[in-house]
């Protein structure tokens, strides 16, 4: 009976995350979506579309060294994740993704044929 | 329930912590005496320390930051980080919708008491993946050793 409890626990623990904090903007020609990952490798993060929803999945890896052993600890869920749904508008083959320092820029921009565009009027 | 560092629990829980958090606030933090330096929860950069015999390390989580404007000091065994971070968000352009701006700007200062066996003169802090580690070694002294039976 205990060995189910604590095999449930570690399932658990497995799966929990912590939703990055994420900044999202809108011009004309997409959006650009920031989210503080701090810790997150390029190696540890996975970015994936499927359908409409974008998936953001890090996990949190800083560089510790032998013996470490934690004395107090704020960060205490080392998953990082969140996903998004995006507009039909948006043309989700062709995300642009960077990650630099922590932070991830996503660029997403929309279908062509969903930009402004202005319609020029024939004349008679 | 555990408090996460960047506020926002996900699942079912999230609005107990919110809720929970906001109650804090209102009645004050629970009678126990805290730490006359510590902060509010949910202050950023999150703060990870930890020791090996060797040294102590430091880990503040501060994505985004520009490491050569961060100050760090050690005073009197006690470590300071003072920083600022920019807003990455246009303002006041009327082309842009804004959605959401939940990344912290602005200044942040946080401060670590430090255990009293460390050598101050030799603190080396590095910046990876938005992650400012700082790592300061213990007195040779102080370090544990093995003492063994004729």
């Amino acid at each position: 009976m205990s060995t189910q409890r604590a095999i449930q626990k570690t399932q658990e623990q497995e799966t929990r995350s912590v939703l990055p904090r994420v900044d999202v903007f809108e011009d004309e020609s997409g959006i650009t979506l920031l989210a503080d990952l701090p810790g997150v490798p390029r190696d540890k993060l996975e970015i994936k579309v499927e359908g409409d929803t974008l998936l953001i999945d890090g996990t949190v890896q800083p560089q510790t060294p032998e013996g470490l052993e934690a004395v107090y600890a704020e960060v205490r869920v080392p998953r990082l994740r969140r996903s998004f749904t995006l507009s039909r508008e948006l043309d989700s083959a062709r995300v642009d993704a960077n990650l630099k320092d922590g932070v991830l820029t996503l660029r997403i921009p929309k279908q062509a044929h969903a930009q402004p565009r202005r319609i020029a009027i024939q004349a008679g | 329930m555990y408090e996460s560092m960047l506020n926002f629990p996900s699942g079912l829980f999230g609005e107990f912590e919110r809720l929970r958090r906001e109650l804090d606030d209102v009645f004050g933090a629970s009678g126990m005496p805290a730490g006359i330096r510590s902060v509010a929860p949910g202050t950023l950069p999150a703060i990870n320390v930890g020791k090996t015999p060797s040294s102590v390390e430091i880990y503040a989580f501060a994505p985004g930051i520009d490491p050569s404007k961060v100050d760090v000091t050690v005073d009197r065994g006690l470590l300071r980080i003072a920083g600022e971070r920019a807003s990455a968000v246009p303002e006041d352009d009327a082309k842009v919708t804004v959605y959401s701006r939940e990344r912290s700007t602005g200044s942040f200062y946080r401060t670590v008491s430090l255990p009293d066996d460390v050598d101050a003169s030799q603190v080396r802090a590095s910046y990876r993946d938005g992650v400012l580690q700082i790592s300061i070694p213990r007195r040779e002294s102080t370090q544990p050793k093995r003492i063994t039976v004729q």
